[in-house]
C-alpha cells in the first residue's frame, strides 16, 4: 500500500516552519536586508550593494577589535580548559562529598551575566574592592579602569569564574564515565598517576573536552555583558571587542546599514571558527 | 609460577565484620596449585570477583591472609604482586599501538628497551598478534583486544598466575571457541597457575582443572568437573551445574527407608545427622522408565525436545521432577513406573551431601 498522495505530512511540519522563520530566517533577513542599504530615515533608502561589507573590512576599530576578540577566546581556552580538567582531576568521584563539590563548582554558572559583570567591577575595584584593595595591598598597582593590563587579567579571572565551571563539569561526567578495570588495569601494569593520567584519562575525555572547546570558544568570541559592565570597553579601546564595537556602532552611532554588514560576517566568523574546531578534532578522534 | 594459599578469607566492603550476611567473602580457605588450571564459578554477586580482585591486590581483604608460595602478599600493591588480569571488558590503552600496549607494563618499570622488544615479539608471536603489532590498538576486534589485554600479563617474564574475569563475555560465539582454546593453549606452554571467573558452567567444565564454585561469599565445593557434576557436595552445586540441574526431592529417613512422596526406596546402613531437613538429589540423567512396577510412579506432563535427547517433565506425588532421556528410548505415555539409579542417587541433610543408596 503506497500513499504517495497523502501530504497530510507537509501540514504537520507547518508548526516547525512558522517557527524557525520567526526566530531565525525573519530576522536574519531583516539584517540581511540592513547591510545591503544605506537608511536615511524611515521611508528614505538606497541600495548600496556590498559597500559596506567592503567597509567594514577595512574599518581598523574592526580590524583591531577582531584581533583583541581572538587574543581574549585563544586566552580564554589556554587558562580554562587546563583549570577545569585540573581541578575536575581533584575532585571527589562519589558519596556526598562529590554531590556537594558539583553544586559549589556549578554555583557560578547560575548566576546572570551582568550580575557576574557587576561583581566583578566591585570586586576588583581598586578603593573599595576586596580583590582589588588585596592585590594594591601587596604592592602590586593595579587598576582595572586605567591600566589596559589590569583590565584584561580583570575580564579573564572573571570569565573564568563564570565558565570554568561548565569545563569542570564537563571534563567531570566524562571522567566519571571511564571504567572502574581501567584504572585496576593501570594498577597492575604499574603505572603512574601521570601515565595513568596521560593514557586512561586525558584520551576518554577527548569528547567531552571537544565540546567545551567548542562552547567556551563560541561563547568568549561572543562575549558582551561581562566586558560591557565591568569597563565598557576599556580604558580607550583596550577591551573593545567584537560586540561591544558592533553595538556601539548600531545602538551608538545608529549605522545601521554597516552595523548589519558587520553582524553578518561576525555570525559568519563564529559559525566557520566553530566548523574549523569540529573538523581538526572529530580527524584527530578517528586518527 | 605460584601455588596461591587462602586462609581465613573475610571481606566487607564498608570494612564491619559483625554481620555475617552482609559479607562479599565469609572465611574462605584454598589452595590454588600451582600451574593448576581453576575455574570460579557462580552466580553473580557470589563473591568470584571480589576473591579475584583480592588475590591480584586491587582490593585488600579486611580479614584473612593471602600467600604466594608461601610468602606472604596481604599487604603487597598489585604491580609488587606480578598478577596478570583480563576484565570482562577488554581494557586498552587507546592512543597506542598494538606494540606500544604490550610494552606498557615493562615501561613503567624501565626496563632496557632491547629486553622489552624481545618480550613483546615473543609475547605477540605467542598470541598471534604479529601482523598487528604496529596497528592502533583502538581499532581491532573484541577479541584481538581481549588478547592484547592478556598479553599485557604475560609479558612480565615473572607473572605468578593469571586471573581472568569472565573474558570472554563481548566476544562473539564463533570467535569464542578459538579465543578459549588460545588461552588454554598458552596455559599449558606457560605452565602459569590460572584462575578463570566465570557464571558460564560449559566454559567452566570444559576449561578448569579444578571447578572451584563459589555463592553468597561462601565456598561451596572445589573439585574435578566429574567429581562436581557427580557428586555435589552442596545442593546449591547440584542445582547450578547441569542443563537441567539436580532434581531434588524432599523425603524422611524410616526404618531403615527413604520416604519421599510417590515411593519408598531402601537405605540401609544410611547415617544421618537428627533433625536434619534431609532431601533426595537425583540427576535427571539418572531416572528411567521403568519395565517392570517399581513402586515409583510418575505421570507425564511435557516433552521438551533437544536433538539428541528429550527433556521430560514428571509429576511425582507433589513433586515435579525433569528426566533427561536419549532418543532412542521410548516414551511411555501418561502414568508409568520410574526407576532411580540407585549410585547417583544422593541424600543430602540440611544441603549437605551425606551419601548415596547403593549400600542398601
Amino acid at each position: 500500500m503506497h500513499k504517495l498522495e497523502d501530504n497530510r505530512a507537509w501540514f504537520l511540519v507547518i508548526p516547525v516552519f512558522v517557527l524557525v522563520a520567526f526566530n531565525a530566517v525573519v530576522p536574519l533577513m531583516t539584517v540581511v536586508n540592513y547591510s545591503v542599504q544605506d537608511i536615511f530615515g524611515p521611508g528614505q533608502r538606497a541600495f548600496v550593494g556590498v559597500e559596506w561589507f567592503r567597509e567594514m573590512l577595512r574599518d581598523p576599530t574592526v580590524q583591531s577589535a577582531f584581533l583583541r576578540q581572538i587574543l581574549f577566546s585563544l586566552l580564554v581556552l589556554a587558562m580554562q580548559i587546563p583549570l577545569g580538567v585540573g581541578v575536575a582531576l581533584l575532585l571527589p568521584r562519589s558519596g556526598w562529598k562529590s554531590s556537594l563539590a558539583i553544586i559549589l563548582v556549578a554555583i557560578p554558572l547560575l548566576v546572570p551575566f551582568n550580575v557576574v559583570g557587576t561583581i566583578w567591577q566591585v570586586y576588583a575595584r581598586p578603593e573599595i574592592g576586596l580583590f582589588g584593595r588585596l592585590i594594591n595591598a601587596t604592592g602590586i598597582d593595579y587598576n582595572y579602569t586605567a591600566s589596559p593590563l589590569a583590565a584584561w587579567v580583570t575580564l579573564l579571572l572573571m570569565d573564568a569564574w563564570h565558565w570554568a565551571p561548565l569545563v569542570i563539569l564537563l571534563a567531570f561526567a566524562g571522567l566519571c564515565s571511564i571504567p572502574e578495570p581501567y584504572y585496576q588495569a593501570a594498577r597492575i601494569d604499574g603505572a603512574s598517576r601521570a601515565a595513568v593520567f596521560r593514557f586512561i584519562e586525558l584520551p576518554k575525555l577527548r569528547g567531552v573536552l571537544t565540546i567545551a572547546v567548542l562552547l567556551r570558544f563560541m561563547d568568549s568570541f561572543m562575549i558582551y555583558t561581562e566586558p560591557f559592565v565591568v569597563t565598557g570597553g576599556g580604558p580607550g579601546s583596550s577591551t573593545t571587542f567584537l560586540s561591544i564595537r558592533l553595538v556601539n556602532m548600531a545602538v551608538g552611532q545608529f549605522d545601521l546599514g554597516p552595523a548589519a554588514a558587520f553582524s553578518l560576517m561576525y555570525f559568519l566568523v563564529i559559525l566557520l571558527f566553530s566548523y574549523v574546531f569540529y573538523t581538526i578534532m572529530k580527524l584527530n578522534n578517528a586518527r | 609460577m605460584a601455588e596461591i594459599t587462602i586462609s581465613a578469607l573475610c571481606h566487607s566492603y564498608d570494612g564491619d565484620l559483625s554481620d555475617r550476611s552482609r559479607l562479599a567473602l565469609k572465611g574462605i580457605d584454598h589452595v590454588w596449585l600451582d600451574g593448576g588450571a581453576y575455574a570460579l564459578l557462580g552466580p553473580s554477586g557470589g563473591g568470584k570477583s571480589s576473591m579475584l580482585n583480592i588475590i591480584s591486590g586491587l582490593v585488600r581483604p579486611t580479614a584473612g591472609r593471602i600467600l604466594f608460595d608461601g610468602r606472604e602478599v596481604t599487604d603487597l600493591r598489585p604491580e609488587e604482586r606480578n598478577i596478570a588480569q583480563v576484565f570482562q571488558f577488554p581494557v586498552l590503552y587507546d592512543t597506542m599501538s598494538v606494540a606500544e600496549n604490550l610494552a606498557f607494563p615493562l615501561r613503567n618499570r624501565r626496563l632496557p628497551a632491547p629486553l622489552i622488544a624481545r618480550r613483546v615479539a615473543e609475547v605477540a608471536e605467542m598470541l598471534d598478534l604479529g601482523p598487528l603489532l604496529k596497528r592502533r590498538a583502538a581499532g581491532l576486534g573484541a577479541a584481538d583486544k581481549q588478547k592484547i589485554s592478556l598479553g599485557r600479563g604475560l609479558v612480565r617474564e615473572d607473572v605468578a598466575a593469571i586471573l581472568f574475569d569472565e573474558p570472554l563475555t563481548v566476544i562473539d560465539p564463533q570467535v569464542k571457541f578459538e579465543l578459549r582454546r588460545k588461552l588454554k593453549l598458552v596455559h599449558e606452554t606457560l605452565k602459569l597457575t590460572l584462575v578463570y571467573v566465570t557464571h558460564d558452567q560449559n566454559e567452566a567444565l570444559t576449561f578448569a582443572d579444578e571447578v572451584v564454585v563459589m555463592s553468597h561469599g561462601e565456598l561451596l565445593q572445589a573439585g574435578t568437573p566429574e567429581a562436581l557434576y557427580e557428586r555435589p557436595s552442596h545442593s546449591f552445586v547440584g542445582r547450578f551445574i547441569g542443563s537441567p540441574g539436580m532434581n531434588f526431592l524432599p523425603c524422611a529417613l524410616e526404618g531403615g527407608e527413604i520416604r519421599f512422596d510417590g515411593g519408598r526406596l531402601p537405605a540401609r546402613g544410611l547415617a544421618v545427622p537428627g533433625r536434619a531437613k534431609l532431601a533426595l538429589g537425583l540427576r535427571p540423567q539418572a531416572i528411567r522408565p521403568a519395565a517392570a512396577p517399581t513402586g515409583i510412579e510418575a505421570d507425564l506432563i511435557e516433552v521438551e525436545e533437544r536433538g539428541s535427547y528429550r527433556i521430560v517433565d514428571l509429576a511425582l506425588g507433589a513433586n515435579r521432577i525433569k528426566m533427561r532421556l536419549p532418543e532412542d528410548i521410548p516414551l511411555p505415555a501418561g502414568r508409568f513406573p520410574l526407576a532411580f539409579n540407585l549410585s547417583s542417587t544422593l541424600v543430602y541433610a540440611d544441603d549437605q551431601l551425606v551419601g548415596d543408596l547403593t549400600h542398601a
